[in-house]
């Protein structure tokens, strides 16, 4: 028998990947924003008291009977077809049995040999643009578990004494999207992971069918890592990392996984078939437990549920709900505002997309958009600690914001001012503006004067302009604007100096 | 001969958490192993043309609309529950699995 080495060094990343391919394998989970649970009309809410949320269905009290929620299995069809997938005619539930307190039944309603979509693929837009076909296996329906907080001990499993389970979540609906085998990832498989969970949040996003939200669980991912020597088409043992609740956390788990292995199989040991726990302080996997007599589920189609009929004309009316996909969505807005790749990138990442578009759409330049939403939006609203969305700021503000900028009655600064008034609940930046007095001061009487008060106050300034060291004017400015309380054209102070000492 | 060892129905009840005697899965063995006999005789009566049957009612798509019902309170929810706290039920912590 072969040792298995489990503290075997791992081999740089580098190093596994001249010897290795990675097989890639992902299991995502998906809880949808369904009003209620999958098989019970009980609310399907995030951070209630404990066990508020709970029907007879949900705690699997005796002769309690499931009834399908019909948006969850319209929310799954919709998915599967934004998969690529084929819709099943046909399809059931099954019982999957496990004797866990997280599941009140004693099993979990899944599908099994008949899920409601299947064979599709993903496309997947990676850092460079290009792109990489993830094949979808099965996309299935299931329901959630409870939650489980363990008592004493170190609030992990291990030396707990007891532990408290709450049943809000038990019976939220899921759906687990699984992938075939993925081969050919080479040493981009890290950034493929992370770009595959990444594309499903977009997908599950833009159907609005989950609140996706990764930190919250909305989105859950099991990675599946196993390699092949070079050369070798043979798949080797896998591992199976649970819950892998980040992008980047996805990117690292997979990461390590493929140096774990290599240094375990260069060792001359050999890879446990095994779950694993992901520590994301270390960015380091730990054993969990092995495959074994708890994996025996014992599927059986479930009896109280009659099974699901798919008809053309119903799929085809749910086809017709698809949004456009997200990825060719991305190509179009950027093609059509012309922003730079660095400037494009940094909008997806700070999830503004939305908001762009419709400023957009309201009026305002791209350009225009871009600044507000990407500068002092996004500005105030870390200030305030909030999502810049969460700042209420409409399309028509920024359109009159930046109109007044063109006017030339404002300026940026006091743009950047009216808007945190605006926030603040003092108007419209119109009224704002003249409530405050905060128009640009561009009448020559008020602005002359401040002028020439910087000019009899800086007259080294002044000798160097007048010996055409324009560049000087600047150290007037700042004066000027103390002066007038920031509301002076700089434009207009710059032509009254040139004019006055005579300088062009 | 039996089809239901006393090793399958060790391993059930070790799937399921009951704690069996020696002597319980002998007599459950023999017992379950009558049962599947007795089932059987419905396989001798169809062939493969028939396929296998899971839900006899000639039903399909019984749904429910996303509408909120009624709940359970926590104080209901936990009123059978053999221990609870905070809110929620406590049970034995169960090593070995996670």
């Amino acid at each position: 028998m072969t040792e298995t080495l489990p503290d075997a060094a791992p081999l740089s990343f580098q190093d596994a990947l001249e010897q290795f391919d990675p097989v890639l394998g992902f299991e995502v989970h998906v809880e949808l924003n369904t009003a209620t649970k999958m098989f019970s009309a009980a609310p399907n809410a995030f951070g209630d008291e404990p066990n508020t949320n709970v029907s007879p269905v949900c705690l699997g009290l005796p002769g309690a009977l499931p009834v399908v929620n019909e948006k969850a299995v319209e929310s799954a069809i919709r998915l599967g077809l934004a998969l690529n997938c084929s819709i099943a005619e046909s399809c059931r539930f099954a019982r999957k049995q496990y004797f866990y307190p997280d599941t009140p039944k004693n099993w979990q309603t899944s599908q099994y040999d008949e899920p409601i979509a299947h064979d599709g693929h993903l496309d997947v837009e990676l850092d460079d643009g290009e792109i990489f076909r993830v094949e979808i296996e099965r996309a299935h329906m299931e329901e959630d578990a409870g939650k489980l907080t363990h008592q004493g001990g170190s609030g992990r499993i291990q030396g707990a004494d007891s532990s408290l389970v709450d049943y809000n979540r038990a019976g939220v609906p899921l759906i687990e999207i699984v992938t075939k085998p993925i081969v050919g990832a080479g040493s981009r498989a890290p950034e493929i992971a992370r770009a595959y969970v990444s594309a499903v949040r977009d997908v599950v996003k833009a159907l609005d069918i989950s609140d996706a939200r990764m930190e919250r669980g909305n989105v859950r991912c099991d990675a599946n890592v196993s390699l092949m020597p070079k050369g070798s088409s043979t798949f080797g043992t896998r591992s199976e990392t649970k819950n892998v609740n980040s992008m980047r956390a996805v990117e690292h788990a997979v990461t390590f996984e493929i140096r774990r292995h290599a240094g375990v199989l260069t060792a001359g040991g050999s890879i446990v078939q095994e779950t694993r726990h992901w520590n994301e302080d270390t960015r380091t996997t730990s054993s969990g437990r092995p495959k074994s007599d708890a994996d025996d589920y014992r599927y059986f189609p479930e009896p109280d549920l009659v099974p699901i009929v798919s008809s053309p004309e119903w799929i085809e009316e749910l086809r017709s709900t698809l949004p456009e996909p997200p990825a060719e969505r991305r190509r179009r807005l950027r093609e059509a505002w012309g922003y730079s790749d660095a400037e494009f990138r940094d909008v997806v990442a700070a999830g503004l997309l939305d908001e762009i578009e419709e400023t957009v759409a309201s009026g305002a330049s791209p350009a225009t958009a871009r600044k507000w939403w990407m500068g002092e939006i996004s500005r105030l609203a870390n200030a305030r600690d909030v999502e810049p969305t969460a700042l209420g700021v409409q399309s028509a503000t920024i359109i009159e914001l930046s109109g007044l900028i063109d006017e030339g009655r404002i300026n940026d600064k006091i743009a950047r001012q009216v808007l945190e008034f605006h926030l603040d609940g003092e108007g419209s930046p119109a009224e704002i503006v003249s409530a405050r007095g905060l128009e640009v001061v561009s009448d020559d009487g008020a602005l002359t004067a401040a002028v020439e008060k910087a000019m009899a106050e800086n007259p080294d300034v002044v000798e160097k302009v007048a010996g055409g060291k324009l560049k000087a004017i600047g150290a007037l400015i700042g004066p000027v604007m103390k002066e007038t309380r920031g509301q002076a054209d700089a434009g207009k102070v710059r032509e009254i100096v040139m004019e006055k000492l005579g300088v062009s | 001969m039996s089809e239901i060892s006393r090793a399958d129905v060790e391993h059930l009840a070790k799937l399921a958490h009951i704690s069996m005697t020696d002597e319980e899965l002998t007599t459950m063995a023999g017992e379950l192993d009558v049962i599947v006999d007795s089932v059987k005789k419905v396989s001798e009566a169809v062939d493969a043309e028939v396929p296998a049957t899971s839900h006899p009612l000639p039903l399909t798509n019984v749904f429910r609309r996303d509408e909120v019902g009624e709940v359970f309170t926590a104080e209901q929810a936990l009123s059978n529950a053999p221990d609870a706290e905070d809110g929620r039920f406590k049970v034995p912590a169960i090593l070995d699995e996670e």
